[in-house]
């Protein structure tokens, strides 16, 4: 893209997509660890991915700030418009990914004392996985600004969506095995929970990147390829 | 994709000019018009379909040739010794430059709305009464009061002025200067506004005065305004017509041309990426 002639405008913008990706570092890293804290039992992990939060609440502050403030100072259009509300969407999608991560460590900690199925934590470990590469993928793709690969990570929700499903029987599985599996059971739904829900903010950002390279929409359905839902 | 591969996918360089067709009946129609000034090709080979009761708007860096098309629209050219005109211009399917249309009749159908507020050295009334006068649109003094008040009154202005209208026009702020020429140029019922740069002189609160009456004088006249402004065309307008070098690059519905050009050209001019 041809600079602006007000090289502070290419300033300003730059500045945003630096903090974007700031954000995009710490959700990245808060998701894997409270995933590895909750499979490992690692309450000072757990503890530590809490610490983080407040981090990312800071930058999504400062990244809508500084957005107000181009808008209001540049008057932008076309692609710097979308540039801008792009990067409000996406901080604001990256911070509820970090309150996610952050639930689950909280649960990480809350259910260590009581981890009566070890193998209760394997289809959710898988998921974990599956959204973390997820999640980096749609951030590679924004500091690309690569329309394509942001498509293929829309398309790929549908497998964390089926994973969900999966885990769901399984804790359901293991609670009748033994009532006294509920309680860390019930937890570990939540986690799953929390994680389809990342899948679906990092999809969110994935039509975010394709409107704002594009400027044209991604459709509102996604092709179903899998059976997704649990109803 | 890349930023690069991204914008590479706005058409680059000299390809034909982006259209899409207007909806509604059209007022005026331009086919394969070029402008010469002496040896320069000011406008080449330009196709503009422009859509009745509406506001489109000519965006483009200095010397692109937007004010020159503009006035071609009421043959203002005509008074430049080495201007030649070629191609067709049509309003309301007559060809305007046909040898025997009688180009003052042509000029009583379109106002037109300089940069700099240029008022008659005489009365606010006789500024608006003036063009009726001349005209033959009115005969007696009550008709003409009446075209002065309706006119004052569409610009926004007879409130202001109504209990001065002996005074001159000259006396008047800026603002008002130039909506007394837009109630001037109404007076004499035109079906086509043409206004060049009308708010360039004027501060932010008569700009939006100008504004607001062109949203409202939309819904009677066809208005055609060439502005330096990105935003005030993004705000007035129905369609924009982005020029360059003397080419028509682009033209559609504004807010596709303000939020998603096509062409790379356009995209570069209208986010301030320019030379």
């Amino acid at each position: 893209m041809t600079d602006h002639t007000v090289k502070s405008y290419d300033k300003e913008l730059e500045a945003i997509g630096l903090k974007i990706a700031e954000m995009g570092g710490v959700a990245e890293k808060m998701l894997v660890d409270a995933m590895e804290a909750l499979s490992t039992l690692n309450i000072p992990l757990a503890e530590r991915t809490l610490a983080h939060d407040p981090k990312l609440d800071r930058l999504q502050r400062e990244v809508e700030e500084a957005a107000i403030l181009t808008i209001a100072k540049r008057q932008p259009v076309a692609g710097d418009l979308r540039e801008i509300v792009g990067a409000i969407r996406t901080a604001s999608d990256l911070e509820r990914v970090g309150d996610l991560a952050k639930n689950i460590a909280k649960r990480a900690i809350k259910i260590i004392k009581d981890a009566r199925v070890p193998r209760a934590t394997i289809g959710l470990k898988h998921m974990g996985d599956l959204a973390a590469m997820q999640l980096k993928d749609v951030l590679d793709a924004y500091a690309a600004r690569d329309a394509a690969r942001a498509k293929a990570v829309w398309v790929r929700d549908a497998e964390i969506d089926a994973l969900e499903d999966s885990v769901f029987r399984d804790q359901l599985t293991f609670m009748m095995e033994d009532p006294r599996n509920i309680t860390y059971c019930t937890h570990l739904l939540f986690c799953s929970k929390n994680i389809e829900r990342i899948g679906d903010h990092a999809t969110n950002i994935a039509e975010t990147i394709h409107y704002l390279v594009t400027g044209e929409n991604l459709p509102i359905e996604r092709p179903k390829t899998l059976e997704t839902t649990v109803k | 994709m890349t930023m690069e591969a991204a914008t590479a996918t706005l058409t680059a360089g000299n390809d034909r000019p982006v259209h899409s067709a207007p909806q509604g009946p059209i007022k005026i129609q331009a086919r394969d018009v070029n402008v010469y000034y002496g040896d320069k090709h000011a406008i080449k080979h330009l196709d503009v379909d422009i859509p009745q009761h509406s506001v489109m708007a000519f965006i483009g860096p200095s010397g692109c040739g937007k004010s020159t098309f503009l006035r071609c629209i009421n043959r203002m050219n005509d008074t430049i010794p080495i201007c030649r005109v070629t191609g067709k211009i049509e309003i309301d399917r007559r060809d305007i430059y046909d040898p025997s249309l009688d180009v003052v009749q042509l000029r009583a159908h379109i106002g037109m709305v300089f940069q700099k507020p240029n008022p008659f050295p005489k009365s606010i009334y006789d500024n608006v009464a003036y063009g009726p006068k001349i005209h033959g649109l009115a005969r007696t003094k009550s008709e003409i009061d009446a075209i002065v008040e309706s006119s004052l009154r569409k610009a926004g202005l007879w409130e202001e002025v109504k209990d001065r209208l002996a005074e001159s026009g000259t006396g008047l702020s800026g603002g008002q200067q130039q909506r007394l020429c837009i109630a001037r140029a109404i007076a004499v019922s035109p079906d086509v506004i043409l206004m060049d740069e009308p708010c360039s002189a004027l501060d932010p609160i008569a700009t939006a005065k100008v504004e607001e009456l062109i949203d409202e004088l939309k819904s009677n006249y066809t208005i055609i305004i060439v502005t330096h402004s990105m935003q005030q065309a993004a705000r007035v307008s129905q369609r924009t017509a982005f020029f360059h070098l003397g080419t028509l690059v682009e033209e559609g519905p504004t807010d596709v041309i303000f939020s998603t050009p096509k062409d790379k050209r356009t995209n570069d001019y209208i986010t301030g990426r320019f030379g």
